[in-house]
């Protein structure tokens, strides 16, 4: 596309996303701040995640976008057109066959390789957001390491469910310094966070750019007596009948007719592929 | 007459700035989120004594926003004009600096340069320091970043520990010899054999 610059943003906006992006690697799980432009989508569309990953692609790059785990869906999409038409990166579905992957709320199934890009779209970084409202303080507590806030929310969850309830966006501690959001993940996934591949994570409304080199340690919260449990749907996938994946639960009538898939779209089809070859 | 060809301080740029940054930004990332890690950064050139890592570097890192050092013969007459005629940056003093460039033995001693603050570790210096050699070999690493372990040609081990007793505070390195170029978070921690 003619009259914008290589992957729509400026070379100095790009580079001041760099100059962050590179802070955060070296500090991993803090979140550094950044000039966040406006992007031509709305904020909770993922502008920081389209900003890190503009600053990330080089022309060689095969780009994959996933929202919730399905590529087919409006965001992911969007995004996908958005790259292809401003940066003319060649775009797949296949997780194996991406260099860069920009997820909202899901860890591809399929291990990552140390030659792929993770980038996250985030809406709250903060993990300590909802206990304290004032960023004044959230700023003190993360420079005192003083946590202790994050586990009596978990633990007033085991008084009140029994259990930690917390079931998405299940806040972790990276390389025994800084506890993280790992953006609205479901807990299921946070054992991927230890991974080959670079992680970066991108929050355009709140203009924070964090991130985790690879096999960075990302330990979930949690307490001798209640350790965490990456949890599912029980059952197994009504399509491809994997039961290692995460299920997302779809309505099919009025009658209360139900059934669980995958909600990682590649990983069902590629299964349901490599049955019908071997049939 | 082709500016980038007369060897004056117009030269040695990006041919295409948005692609190619994009390509010098990717290994530069690439080493910094793998230590031991060693990448190759040669698509451009400064004037002498200015490596061609440490010349990529400079062009995909640095602008107006951010105060440059440049340390012992760095700081002379043709580093300036190419730094000021590619990037803009203002030329700073090393307490002021968001970047700095030199030999390694010019850029010591690394009391004098901004490690951040807790409230904002961000807010601190990258060194650039050039080595007469660079090689996956002695000093063993270990941290985010790196799997099991991981081996760099480092100098001064001891000044290198030091730094990185200070995380989440501290400075973060690209070690650079001609076209090679390594990363040394803060976050790396360092023994001297294994």
């Amino acid at each position: 596309m003619s009259g914008y610059n290589f992957a729509y943003l400026d070379e100095d906006t790009k580079r001041m996303i760099r100059r962050a992006i590179l802070k955060g690697l070296a500090v991993p799980g803090y979140q550094v701040p950044f000039a966040s432009r406006e992007m031509p989508m709305p904020y909770g569309w993922g502008t920081g995640g389209v900003q890190v990953s503009a600053a990330v692609l080089v022309p060689e790059d095969v780009m994959k976008v996933i929202d919730q785990g399905a590529d087919d869906t409006t965001n992911a999409v969007s995004i996908r057109a958005f790259f292809q038409k401003t940066a003319q990166v060649a775009v797949t579905e296949a997780t194996g066959e991406a260099t860069l992957i920009q997820t909202r709320h899901r860890i591809p199934e399929r291990p990552l390789t140390e030659d792929q890009i993770l980038v996250y779209q985030v809406p709250i970084p903060e993990p300590l957001r909802f206990l304290e409202p004032r960023e004044t303080e959230t700023r003190k507590m993360h420079a005192l390491a003083e946590y202790g806030l994050m586990h009596v929310k978990l633990y007033e969850d085991i008084a009140r469910h029994g259990e930690i309830a917390t079931s998405y966006a299940y806040p972790v501690k990276v390389a025994d310094r800084y506890v993280m959001d790992p953006s609205p993940i479901p807990k299921f996934d946070n054992p991927k966070l230890e991974s080959a591949a670079i992680q970066l994570f991108g929050a355009g409304r709140e203009q924070r750019i964090y991130a985790l080199p690879p096999w960075t340690p990302a330990v979930s919260l949690d307490f001798e007596d209640h350790p965490f449990e990456a949890r599912k749907a029980p059952g197994c996938c009504g399509i491809c009948g994997a039961e290692d994946s995460y299920l997302d639960e779809v309505i099919l009538d009025d009658a209360g007719g139900r059934m669980f898939v995958c909600s990682d779209t590649d990983y069902c089809r590629s299964r349901v592929a490599a049955a019908e070859d071997a049939a | 007459m082709n500016p980038a060809a007369d060897g004056s301080h117009f030269s040695g740029g990006f041919g295409d700035p948005g692609r190619d940054a994009a390509r010098a930004f990717r290994v530069i990332m690439t080493v910094l989120a793998r230590p031991g890690e060693i990448g190759e950064l040669g698509m451009v050139s400064a004037p002498a004594p200015l490596s061609p890592a440490q010349a990529g570097l400079i062009l995909t890192l640095c602008d107006t926003g951010t105060p440059l050092h440049l340390a012992g013969p760095a700081d002379c007459a043709p580093v300036r004009d190419w730094v000021r005629f590619h990037t803009g940056a203002p030329l700073a003093a090393a307490g002021d600096a968001e970047f700095a460039v030199g030999t390694w033995a010019d850029l010591k001693p690394l009391d004098r340069y901004r490690i951040g603050t807790p409230d904002y570790p961000d807010r601190s210096v990258t060194l650039f320091a050039e080595l007469p050699g660079l090689d996956a070999t002695d000093a063993v690493l270990t941290g985010p970043g790196i799997r099991d372990s991981a081996r760099l040609s480092l100098p001064d081990i001891a000044l290198l520990q030091d730094n990185a007793m200070l995380f989440p505070l501290g400075i973060d390195i690209f070690f650079t010899c001609g076209t090679a170029l390594a990363g040394l978070p803060r976050s790396t921690r360092i023994e001297a054999e294994g």
